[in-house]
């Protein structure tokens, strides 16, 4: 299939994927259950690497700082602002793509592949929207919400190398911290949060609801899925940046 | 009332599915049976709507199914209950959600309604002891009879089964081809089974279609597939000397002596 009819049955799930609920309650539970799966699940892992990378901004931006002109306070404002521009979205993200997207591309495509989806049609439900849509919903839900989570424990986890390798004090650290803090960073953030969850999400259904085959190719599709899903994450990455940072 | 009206299917240049045509009628139970690939499956999946004929009509009481709008195909959908060959349980859910979901999803009934329901299901297919079971916890024979249960649930009016006998033992199997039916005359619903079961075809065989290479080769009811010349249908239909010998008698029955040209080949 080409690029371009796959990305025409994207959109076609995608616009299938709006239609009046048969039953709120049992949507709204999906939902819930979704939100879970996706913000409770990748948390731990999360968790981790926030940690590692914020401890690890700190090191190596005090081992490029040798100068003695420039105050030590700056290594805080450096790790504030990689962690808030780039770390906690771009790198959690990436990593949410193999832990989520692997994980609803593979659900959606033993369902189909196990005719699930079909009897659930048969039915008479909407699977692009009791399935696909509060898949994509959750993730926009959880998310951005893991983004924010992660650049604070990045930040913090900075703290607590610099301190216990002896390269910045706390209080210097914490008045760093507040140097030219820009909200418009975590605006930022937010906005590649939101964009980052949704090519996941919907990019991961996409392969897993189409799995054609058994179970090799529900394997298939989710390495499939991830691949994609990184790629397009770099690539809006870049964009997006291209278009909302003022980098004159 | 199910009209087809001369449904083909093709996937690639393979032909499954050549120009059939049949009448389900509603209170009956419409038999397909033919050997395995014959194309039942695909057959009873395009009329459901799960594939598109490549050409052909489809009516469920005069109205053309395949040129519905989706609202109206699921109108419909919501009077259809269907068991896939592979049962196609909801492998997250216990079997008590299972068949409880049709009702979760299109009912407004409290929960002890539901599960009383549920459980008057599981009875009618012989379960017991396995509410908060899951379905990987299950023999294939049961999921089967779980997935008869999820059929019926909600009282459809459209009943499909694909091969609601394989897998189970002669004596659940009775219980099953009489269940399908008990409902189907009680309730007036429209029923279509694929079946290669012999004893299936003779208990509740009020309409038999038989499939051939994706053709319509023999029509006609329990009593006439008895009679019948057909090689094709003969052949598949009394394999064994066991069934030649029930066919015998069964003659014998109705006619009074024994058909001479027995050994049909
Ligand atoms: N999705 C599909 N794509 C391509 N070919 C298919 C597909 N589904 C079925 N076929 C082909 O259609 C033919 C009929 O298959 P079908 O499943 O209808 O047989 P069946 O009569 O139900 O057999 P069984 O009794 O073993 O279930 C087979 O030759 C099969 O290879
Ligand atoms: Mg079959």
């Amino acid at each position: 299939m080409t690029l371009f009819t796959e990305f025409g049955r994207y959109l076609l799930m995608i616009k299938g994927m709006f239609s009046r609920p048969e039953n709120g309650r049992m949507y709204w539970k999906e939902l819930m259950h979704q939100c879970s799966e996706i913000g409770i699940g990748s948390l731990g892992i999360v968790v981790i690497i926030s940690v590692f990378m914020g401890a690890v901004s700190t090191l190596q931006t005090s081992y490029q700082l040798v100068s003695n002109l420039i105050p030590r306070s700056t290594i805080a404002q450096i790790v504030r602002d990689t962690v808030i521009l780039e770390f906690a979205p771009t790198l959690v993200c990436i990593v949410l793509a193999g832990v989520v997207g692997s994980k609803i591309a593979s659900e959606l495509g033993n369902m189909r592949v196990s005719e699930q989806i079909d009897a659930l049609e048969i039915m008479g439900i909407n699977t692009k929207a009791y399935l696909v849509m509060p898949k994509i919903i959750a993730a926009l839900i959880m998310i951005p919400l893991l983004v924010v989570i992660s650049a604070a424990l990045g930040i913090w986890g900075g703290r607590l190398a610099g301190v216990m390798a002896g390269v910045i004090a706390p209080n210097i650290y914490d008045k760093g911290l507040v140097q030219d803090f820009k909200p418009y960073n975590v605006f930022f953030a937010l906005v590649k949060g939101y964009t980052f969850a949704y090519i996941i999400s919907s990019i991961s259904a996409y392969y897993g609801y189409f799995v054609k085959g058994g179970a090799l190719e529900i394997g298939r599709s989710s390495t499939r899925a991830v691949v994609v899903s990184c790629v397009a994450i770099l690539f809006a990455d870049y964009i997006l940046a291209a278009l909302l940072l003022d980098t004159e | 009332m199910i009209e087809v009206k001369n449904i083909r299917k093709g996937f690639g240049d393979k032909i499954v599915i050549d120009d059939v045509s049949a009448v389900m009628e509603a209170g009956k139970c419409n038999l397909i049976i033919g050997a395995s690939g014959s194309g039942k499956t695909v057959f009873m999946k395009c009329i459901v709507g799960l594939f598109k004929p490549d050409s052909g009509e489809i009516l469920y009481n005069g109205r053309n199914y395949i040129e519905m709008t989706n609202e109206e195909r699921k109108e419909i959908r919501q009077q259809i209950g269907m068991l896939f060959q592979g049962s196609a349980l909801f492998d997250s859910q216990t079997v008590e959600e299972n068949i409880m979901f049709p009702l979760n999803m299109f009912t407004k009934d409290p929960y002890h309604k539901k599960l009383k329901r549920v459980n008057e299901v599981l009875e009618r297919v012989n379960l017991k002891d396995v509410n908060k079971k899951f379905p990987a916890e299950l023999s294939g024979g049961m999921k089967k009879r779980v997935g008869i249960a999820r059929a019926i649930v909600l009282n459809p009016k459209y009943l499909f089964c694909d091969e609601p006998n394989s897998g189970l033992d002669p004596q659940t199997s009775l219980v099953i081809d009489k269940l399908i039916k008990e409902i189907t005359t009680e309730f007036n619903i429209t029923t279509l089974v694929n079946t290669h079961d012999m004893n299936s075809v003779m208990e509740i065989g009020d309409h038999i279609i038989y499939m051939y290479q994706g053709r319509k080769e023999w029509e006609g009811n329990n009593k006439e597939i008895i009679f019948s010349k057909n090689e094709r249908l003969n052949e598949f239909i009394f394999a064994s000397e066991f069934l030649k010998d029930a066919k015998d008698m069964r003659m014998l029955e109705h006619t009074g002596k024994i058909n001479g040209d027995r050994n049909i080949s």
